[in-house]
């Protein structure tokens, strides 16, 4: 084989991901240092070489002071990550046997039903957010429903189940299709080899199919858990007033209360605790690629 | 021996499309309710989609959104398919490592973190938020998912053929356009798609890099949805969820006719 050149490929996607994606992270961080007073909008450092040393000397954690000792943007950290965690278990459990149920049908329904579950993922996230404020609002469809068979209202919307219905059906599609991927390649006559050594249909599953699905359930569960921490559309529209979660508190320091700095240190925290499950979810796409 | 499905497969796999599709149908129907009240059926009527055309500011920014999509999935293609080719090709090159950090993080990324980072950049270099700086964000975010559509067609791609062509005199480049591309143009035109929908679709980091007379269809939509659930909203929805099942309907009609 000729040696390779193709990784001259990477010249212009590189240059363009370090300036657009790399540098601007650089730019939250070093806004999260900078006190209030200097980065009130109408805020327009150009870069000059010469003020550097000043706008470093005037660089403090003043903001960070101010995130860690507001209890609110702690309680607004940990709820993300209940909110996440629990939803990735949700996921989980709802996704691994539609999942599952796909994987055991023949090839060409298969395909289809598979079809049928990202389709949903190609309709816009907003409307599909949106679509369950009509159902669960106080006046709704699903209140109709429960009034027309004589069950007592509920209301949902503006609460924390509210929020975990738009997460679970929003995020849906990512738990489901790595996890049919993982089970769909499964060799079916290690299940008769099982089979034929007296396991029954549940040990068979619960001592082959499922091991050997972890890692489709691990690259969902990153798929999920990932984006859901930082998650805005879905509390502001489906939570209420006492849904905390960072995306949301990130979103109102910066468009309503114009404070760039703290939403900067509030998105430089998220980063950082997103650090871990971020590599581990390279790690993952690294393994796709070397197989 | 393969077994079928079970019934408990079969409930599985009802539960789960039924809660993935009532919402949007729900949604659809109601569109065409002629009452304004989201759990009264009045009857059929089309007054919301009448209204939807009239309403210059939503037609303004469907146009907006449109051209901001074309381009931005454009520009994300030719990066994400060079991106796909270094990773898939390009062996362990300097700087391997960072670079697909780069072009998988944006995958996984909270948009609040990506629309924040990129609006100070375009303050910082002074670049005035509007049509291009919406575009310089969307073609960012959506190039990971060409490399990653562009990926999986790649490695499976028989590299004989272009080391043929170039056993025949044929310069890389040339055999990368005439036997490659063509090969591997249905990945390619899926990511485009993805990104183009992707680039529809955002709200978020949309609404951090836009400026005044930039205001895209999904940031209209929100700022409807926010005073509540109406028909026009579900009408506009309704046409979009529309356009893109055709697109898909479309999509695998040419696939298969191909393939047959």
């Amino acid at each position: 084989m000729r040696r390779d050149k193709s990784a001259i490929a990477a010249v212009l996607p590189f240059a363009w991901l370090a300036v657009l994606f790399l540098i601007p992270f650089v730019l939250v961080f070093k806004l999260s240092l900078s006190d209030v007073a200097l980065s009130i909008p109408p805020y327009e450092p150009q870069f000059k070489p010469a003020d550097l040393p000043a706008f470093f000397g005037a660089l403090d954690f003043e903001t960070y002071r101010r995130l860690t000792s507001d209890s609110i943007y702690v309680s607004a950290y940990l709820s993300s990550l209940k909110f996440a965690g629990v939803a990735t278990a949700l996921l989980a459990l709802i996704g691994y046997p539609l999942a599952y149920g796909i994987s055991r049908c023949s090839k060409n329904t298969r395909e289809m039903l598979i079809l049928a579950v990202i389709l949903p993922f190609f309709t816009s996230f907003l409307i599909r957010v949106y679509a369950w404020i009509a159902i669960l609002k106080p006046a709704g469809i699903l209140n109709a429903a429960l009034e027309a068979v004589g069950i007592p209202p509920l209301s949902i919307l503006h609460t924390d189940t509210a929020v975990y219905i738009g997460l679970v059906y929003a995020y849906l599609p990512f738990m489901v299709l790595p996890l049919y991927a993982a089970l769909e390649k499964q060799n079916a006559t290690l299940l008769e080899a099982a089979a034929d050594l007296g396991a029954t249909p549940f040990t068979a599953f619960w001592r082959v199919t499922f091991p050997m699905s972890l890692p489709g359930l691990a690259a969902g569960a990153l798929l999920c858990f990932i984006p859901i921490v930082g998650e805005f559309v879905i509390p502001d529209l489906l939570g209420g007033s006492g849904t905390l979660m960072i995306g949301k508190t990130i979103w109102t320091e910066f468009f309503s209360n114009r404070d760039w700095p703290a939403a900067s240190a509030a998105a430089t925290v998220l980063l950082f605790t997103l650090i871990v499950p971020i590599v581990l979810y390279q790690r993952q796409q690294a393994k796709v690629l070397a197989a | 021996m393969t077994r079928g499905p079970s019934a408990f497969n079969r409930i599985s796999i009802g539960l789960g499309l039924a809660f993935l599709y009532a919402p949007i149908v729900l949604l659809v129907v109601y569109s065409f309710n002629s009452s304004r009240a989201v759990n009264v059926w009045a009857g059929f009527s089309t007054r919301w989609y009448e209204t939807l055309f009239a309403n210059d500011q939503l037609m303004a920014a469907l146009w907006m959104t449109l051209r901001v999509g074309a381009l931005s999935a454009s520009i994300a293609t030719v990066l994400g398919v060079l991106a796909a080719i270094a990773l898939v090709r390009g062996g362990f090159f300097r700087g391997r490592a960072v670079f697909s950090g780069m072009v998988y993080a944006p995958l996984v990324m909270p948009e609040v973190i990506t629309g924040l980072s990129l609006l100070l950049l375009f303050v910082a270099i002074g670049l005035a938020r509007g049509f291009w700086t919406v575009v310089l964000a969307h073609a960012t975010f959506t190039l990971s998912f060409v490399t990653v559509a562009v990926r999986a067609r790649l490695m499976t791609f028989d590299r004989s053929l272009e080391e043929a062509a170039q056993d025949l005199g044929s310069p890389p480049w040339r055999a990368f356009f005439e036997v490659t591309l063509p090969n591997i143009a249905p990945a390619v035109a899926g990511g485009w798609a993805l990104a183009f929908i992707l680039s529809l679709d955002d709200l978020v980091i949309a609404s951090f890099t836009s400026g005044p007379g930039s205001t895209t269809l999904p940031m209209r939509i929100y700022s409807a949805v926010r005073l509540g659930v109406s028909p026009e909203i579900n009408a506009i929805s309704t046409l979009l969820i529309g356009s893109v099942a055709m697109a898909i309907v479309i999509y695998g009609v040419v696939r298969a006719r191909k393939t047959a």
